[in-house]
């Protein structure tokens, strides 16, 4: 049978995968693709926690809910302000962005 | 479904999430590395299904697998050049950021073995039953108290805000 730490590890080292993503590339989707590894795995977290600790509730699963719709939200504008950046500068390497306040 | 079948397709979607994971934040095409994400968000989508939340699988794969990764391929295809690599950082950076996860993974992982988790009922969730979609319903749209009318709405402000700023950051002059 699967217990809640299961899900709670994969959780864990997804997130961290997604530190480390974001820590160490240097384009700038592939920084947001990391985020949203790390968005995904305390996604999980919200849905394991209810479902094994609280079953009765629906909290978690609302969160999850209203998480994945803030997480599209956001990663449109992020997108949005990545492709105005390319448009102005030309690349999209992170250490280039100080160049978009000239 | 048995138990042992449940517990064998979970390690399976939890090894391929990881693998794909890993994969996702080292490859050097920016379009393969949006592929990756997709599949973790399938075998999310796999996990709520395993956790009985139907309606959650269905969200997960409509908003994120057919949204948002379009979104995300859209983008890559107006920003990459053909057969352009991502470039790399110096190698401080990626021990430093090795250390740190190290870090994290460990202290996590302490307060997670150290923990005892209160279970309301079982630990293994037999006779678990999905959520109805009715019940769901009057959740979304009811205003008494564990009800989520309020959020539903403050959630669609921001939408439309998203909307329109996405609109005005990324136009043309």
């Amino acid at each position: 049978m699967i217990k809640v730490e299961y899900y709670l590890i994969i959780s864990t080292l997804m997130f961290f995968i997604g530190i480390f993503g974001f820590i160490t590339r240097k384009n700038m989707i592939a920084i947001l693709i990391s985020l949203e590894l790390v968005l995904n795995a305390v996604e999980i977290n919200f849905a394991a926690f209810n479902r094994y600790l609280y079953p009765h509730q629906l909290e978690g699963m609302f969160f999850t809910l209203f998480g994945i719709a803030i997480t599209a939200a956001e990663s449109a504008v992020a997108l949005a302000i990545i492709i105005n950046a390319y448009r102005s500068i030309g690349n999209i390497n992170i250490n280039n962005m100080n160049k978009m306040k000239n | 479904m048995s138990p042992i079948i449940n517990l064998i397709i979970f390690s399976c979607l939890g090894i391929a999430m990881l693998a794909l994971s890993i994969m996702a934040i080292t490859t050097k095409s920016l379009l393969r590395s949006a592929t990756y994400l997709l599949m973790v968000l399938l075998c999310t989508a796999g996990f709520y299904l395993l956790l009985n939340y139907h309606f959650l699988a269905a969200v997960q794969v409509s908003v994120y697998a057919g949204g948002v990764v379009i979104l995300f391929i859209f983008a890559i295809f107006l920003t990459t050049s053909k057969g352009e690599v991502l470039l790399k950082h110096q190698t401080r950076r990626y021990i430093l950021g090795l250390l740190g996860i190290v870090a994290g993974i460990g202290l996590t992982a302490f307060v997670l073995f150290k923990h005892q988790f209160l279970y309301e009922s079982n630990t293994s969730m037999v006779g678990d039953k999905e959520v109805s979609m009715s019940l769901i319903g009057q959740t979304l749209m009811g205003t008494d108290k564990y009800q989520y009318l309020l959020p539903f709405e403050v959630l669609s402000v921001l939408l439309l805000a998203c909307i329109i700023g996405g609109i005005l950051i990324a136009r043309k002059k």
